[in-house]
């Protein structure tokens, strides 16, 4: 008994030492591509396609930085994605707020009105909206970029999956304190939801540092570019200097990178829970 | 009885104030290009703006297009593959690193990463690695004397190519989203099969994969919409091959985007986006019939 327990305990130990050593081996076939990337990166143009890591240089950085306005591209991008997230967040907090906690008719309706344009995407309606942002009058121009992008179902359904799950009470006792929507809204719902603004705060910015259709469809000035934009406008200009590309993409990478470092445990959630619900 | 009703309207009223600048948004950058594609649809309009009523010569044009077909096979075929392949792929990857594994939250970051990533830095690695003869993967590839296939640049090759790609970065999302439901089932169930002596594969097929339903449903659905109308049918194709070689490669977002702002025929595009927007509710569709809308058990 004792010994077939011992086998049994051996065996399973055996097993998750397979196990770990399978998975850092499918997790390196992952990252190697990017790593490869970086490596390229960091070395001279003469040794891009040669098997060796050897010797490093800073020299394709000093290069794009220098020659790409990458850095240009970059504040463009920051700025849209800054401005597109802090108002979505107000907006979709707002209507999440009415979806969730106030009674009114139609309230299923139109949650159902959102979740539907969820399902529709920019190349669907790339004609049209185009067509749209030219009687704005935001064709090459990066609010043509930011006012478009602001409203996303996904970000007010989730905000609704939140904010239903918050005791009635809370608001009640502020309802006989005399306070009014506005305040319940500011004073209670929003400081209780705050993860969830953070990691859809994460998700906004990395999805529009990471835009390239639409800014594409729309910013014919070189000046306006995104930094996506600007990145694959390398594939023809630099032809094959692969050592350049290399560099330009990791500079590109690296913030959304950082971010997503920082702010992993906040994402995974997230994430997760829109798998769920 | 006065003061509820005015507190029921005063209610009501706060929810529209409440909701009033994302239905607006909405509304004019959502649902009013989706009218609008519809009405385009009947109009000939140039790049520069002049529009005129076409009746149904979009219509009879999508009939005599003979790159249509193409596009249409293209788009079909992308999502056949990739969406089963990364299903699989993101499962067997959550089912890997669901169990113990030394240093197994650092793995998930390694899988997770690509995903991060933008499809123009993906569609760059790639375009890299697979260079003719010189990349990577070709040089890899020699010992097995298959050094010489141009994975980009033969159309027999190139969507498959594509779809690796897309399976790539794609995984680690997917993985999530699998790790997600598999920590919703409770851990009794399998302890209680292990008792009726029920193997690996028995506990996946009876246990795991029906429990699984309605995340398995989400994953199909958004992954399909994705491959069929998502950008990233076009950002990948832009970067790696812009439809080519011979076609092979021409997505249905692809080939809109060209009509409308490298030929300039916004009219016949949007013709198209109707045409692209019928086959992604059947595929939605499908995907209902497919998981039974998600539902648990097989006789409900």
């Amino acid at each position: 008994m004792k010994g077939t327990e011992m086998a049994a305990r051996r065996r399973s130990s055996e097993i998750s030492t397979l196990r770990s050593l399978a998975a850092w081996a499918v997790g390196l076939v992952f990252l190697a591509p990017f790593l490869w990337l970086v490596i390229t990166a960091l070395k001279p143009a003469s040794e891009t396609f040669a098997f060796s890591v050897a010797p490093l240089t800073l020299a394709n950085f000093q290069h794009v930085l220098v020659q790409v306005p990458l850095l240009r591209y970059m504040g463009n991008t920051a700025f849209v994605a800054v401005v597109v997230t802090v108002i979505a967040l107000v907006f979709h907090s707002m209507a999440a707020y009415a979806l969730a906690r106030l009674r009114f008719r139609g309230n299923m309706v139109i949650l159902n009105i959102v979740v539907a344009t969820f399902m529709v995407s920019t190349p669907v309606i790339l004609v049209p909206l185009y067509i749209i942002t030219r009687q704005m009058g935001l064709l090459d121009s990066l609010w043509g970029v930011i006012v478009p992008g602001i409203f996303n179902a996904f970000g007010i359904f989730l905000l609704r999956q939140v904010m239903i799950s918050i005791p009635k009470e809370l608001e009640e006792s502020a309802t006989l304190d005399g306070a009014g929507y506005w305040r319940k809204y500011t004073g209670i719902i929003l400081p209780l939801i705050k993860p969830t603004l953070a990691s859809l705060a994460v998700l906004f910015f990395l999805a529009n540092w990471n835009a390239f259709m639409w800014p594409r469809t729309i910013l014919a000035d070189q000046n306006l570019w995104m930094v996506q934009q600007g990145l694959s406008s390398m594939q023809g200009q630099y032809g094959s200097q692969w050592h350049n590309i290399a560099a330009a993409a990791v500079v590109v990478a690296l913030p959304t990178l950082i971010m997503f470092l920082i702010f992993q445990r906040f994402l995974v959630k997230s994430i997760m829970i829109s798998g769920l619900k | 009885m006065s003061a509820t009703t005015s507190r029921r309207t005063q209610e009501a009223r706060a929810a529209w104030a409440f909701l009033s600048p994302d239905l607006i948004g909405l509304g004019l950058f959502i649902v009013l290009p989706i009218v609008l594609a519809f009405g385009m649809a009947f109009m000939s309009v140039s790049g520069f703006g002049a529009v005129r009523f076409a009746g149904v010569d979009n219509f009879l044009r999508l009939l005599s297009d003979n790159k249509l077909p193409k596009a249409l096979i293209v788009t079909f075929s992308y999502a056949i593959l990739a969406v089963p392949l990364s299903y699989v792929v993101g499962l067997g990857l959550a089912l890997l690193l669901e169990g113990k594994v030394r240093g197994g939250g650092l793995v998930r970051t390694m899988v997770f990463i690509p995903y991060v990533l933008s499809l123009v830095v993906v569609a760059l690695i790639w375009q890299f690695m697979l260079v003719d003869k010189t990349g990577v993967v070709p040089t890899l590839l020699r010992g097995v004397n298959l050094g010489h296939i141009s994975w980009l640049g033969d159309p027999q090759f190139a969507l498959l190519t594509v779809v690796g790609i897309t399976v790539w970065s794609q995984a680690g999302y997917q993985m999530l989203l699998f790790l997600g439901g598999l920590g919703g089932i409770p851990k009794d169930f399998y302890d209680a099969a292990s008792i009726d002596g029920a193997g690996w594969w028995r506990r996946l097929t009876s246990i795991t994969l029906p429990m699984l339903r309605p995340t398995s449903f989400f994953i199909l659905l958004t992954s399909a919409m994705a491959c069929i109308t998502g950008v990233q049918a076009f950002d990948l194709i832009f970067m790696l091959t812009r439809g080519g070689p011979a076609d092979a490669t021409l997505t249905m977002p692809f080939y809109i985007y060209e009509q409308a702002f490298t030929y300039n025929d916004l009219g016949y595009a949007s013709a198209l986006t109707l045409v692209l927007v019928a086959i992604l509710m059947v595929a939605v569709i499908a995907t209902f019939a497919l998981t039974k809308g998600a539902r648990f058990h097989e006789g409900d």
